[in-house]
């Protein structure tokens, strides 16, 4: 009951912090504001016995996906966003209706926390009980990242291998290249 | 109906979150506000994953003496290297961003627009 | 920036400190929370660190941007060789058990050389990233 309490009143701080985010118009605010976010979330995930995300949404939203907001923020030079004052009505209806019928596709859901819910018991259950055996590793985050989901994991890694490439040929000043023999290409 | 309720406010919350991630998006012009969005809706989806591993009286999956309940590892597993790949993809839109503001020399979306119209 | 003591002084202290949990974070990650993406992210923010406190040069004197993207694809390598080794001990990809005589040896070694991969990979990346991004402020 107490760890309810606790996520409901992390996740009502949380929906501040985005309203805040939505209606700040200073962009280094919002940059602050989302590392806060970031930390909150962090937080909630420790409620929600998920200490290894919790560790990475710390490091990652509060250190480094902030320090980039702010590092992109420095590099466009615009430090303030377009103030419109009517409010979208085509966006607020469409989230309106995607809202509507996601809380209304809850309605089957297991209650939270109940372990009786299809989640649990069908292959999870099998990593449970026989993670430690299969892998002799006790934290079975690790066993099912590294050994049941290799395959998983390798196209993660590959992905973010990809997205470091690419900020790299969208950032690098390019340089003259050189081929023996050719004067200059231009 | 208050165990409803109970059992199923946590789903509601992440999911005003998530559409608020989504309004953002979609409503504001400004560029960096957009990625903003796009991070918080990302949280919201995380966050829904990860509370339908939770089960009342587990702790975290790592087996130790003493204990039998654990929460459920694979949502756990499959929104950890989300979050990585997430950042590594916003870095990427930033990285978008920034060279936009050297093509257009401004990051507001009705701005660009009108731009493109006019060439 | 380069007059700023107290943020100097305290980095001088956090950032070794940050470093060894890291290590903690990586190579004790199978009995206690944490693995490669954690430990590559906490590695990186050490640097980052760094290079916020010191100024981006002396950073990247201490790592080069060649040594990042070698030390990136580097871990990619070690994950998906270690696919391939396995191939050879006539398993299929990705099976560790056979790397040694008993199964579990085999998946405990296998799992440790992969997150080794992925930390690599995660904390180059990151760390390449942000340079990036930086040396376009200052340019």
């Amino acid at each position: 009951m107490i760890s309810l309490v606790i996520d409901i009143v992390l996740l009502l701080f949380l929906l501040i912090m985005a309203i805040f985010i939505l209606r700040v118009h200073q962009l280094l605010a919002v940059a602050m504001l989302f590392g806060l976010y970031s930390l909150l979330v962090a937080g909630l995930f420790m409620v929600l016995d998920a200490p290894d995300v919790a560790f990475t949404e710390a490091a990652v939203g509060t250190g480094i996906a902030t320090v980039l907001m702010l590092a992109t923020i420095a590099c466009t030079k615009v430090s303030q966003e377009k103030i419109q004052r009517k409010v979208a009505k085509t966006p607020l209806f469409i989230c309106l209706v995607v809202g509507g019928l996601l809380m209304y596709g809850t309605h089957n859901i297991a209650d939270l926390g109940d372990p009786e819910a299809p989640p649990h018991t069908q292959v999870a259950k099998r990593y449970i009980e026989d993670g430690q055996k299969d892998t002799g590793v006790p934290n079975l985050v690790t066993a099912v990242l590294a050994s049941y989901r290799g395959f998983d994991t390798l196209g993660e890694v590959t992905v973010v291998f990809t997205a470091g490439i690419g900020v790299l040929l969208l950032l690098v000043r390019p340089q003259k290249i050189r081929i023996k023999g050719v004067k200059s290409a231009r | 109906m208050t165990d409803y309720i109970l059992g199923h406010i946590n789903y509601w919350i992440i999911i005003i979150l998530m559409m608020v991630g989504l309004y953002t998006m979609m409503s504001k012009p400004n560029l960096i506000k957009k990625m903003a969005g796009l991070s918080v809706f990302q949280t919201g989806v995380i966050l829904l994953y990860i509370s339908f591993g939770k089960v009342t009286g587990g702790t975290a999956p790592i087996v130790a003496e003493g204990f039998d309940t654990y929460s459920n590892p694979l949502p756990q597993v499959l929104m950890l290297t989300a979050i990585v790949v997430g950042v590594a993809t916003t870095a990427l839109g930033f990285a978008l961003i920034v060279r936009i503001q050297e093509a257009y020399g401004s990051i507001e979306e009705d701005e660009l627009e009108k731009m493109d119209d006019e060439t | 920036m380069r007059d700023n003591l107290i943020l100097r002084v305290t980095a001088r202290i956090l950032i070794p400190i940050i470093i060894l949990f890291a290590l903690y974070v990586q190579f004790h990650g199978d009995y206690s929370p944490g693995g490669g993406f954690q430990a590559g992210v906490i590695f990186s923010s050490a640097i980052l660190l760094y290079a916020l406190a010191f100024g981006l040069d002396t950073a990247a004197k201490v790592v080069p941007n060649q040594a990042l993207i070698a030390t990136a694809s580097l871990g990619v390598l070690l994950y998906a060789g270690t696919g391939v080794v396995s191939l050879f001990f006539g398993g299929e990809f990705l099976n560790y058990s056979l790397l040694a005589d008993e199964p579990t040896t085999g998946q405990h070694i296998g799992i440790i050389i992969i997150e080794l991969g992925v930390g690599l990979t995660v904390a180059a990346i990151m760390l390449l990233i942000f340079f990036t991004f930086a040396r376009r402020i200052l340019n």
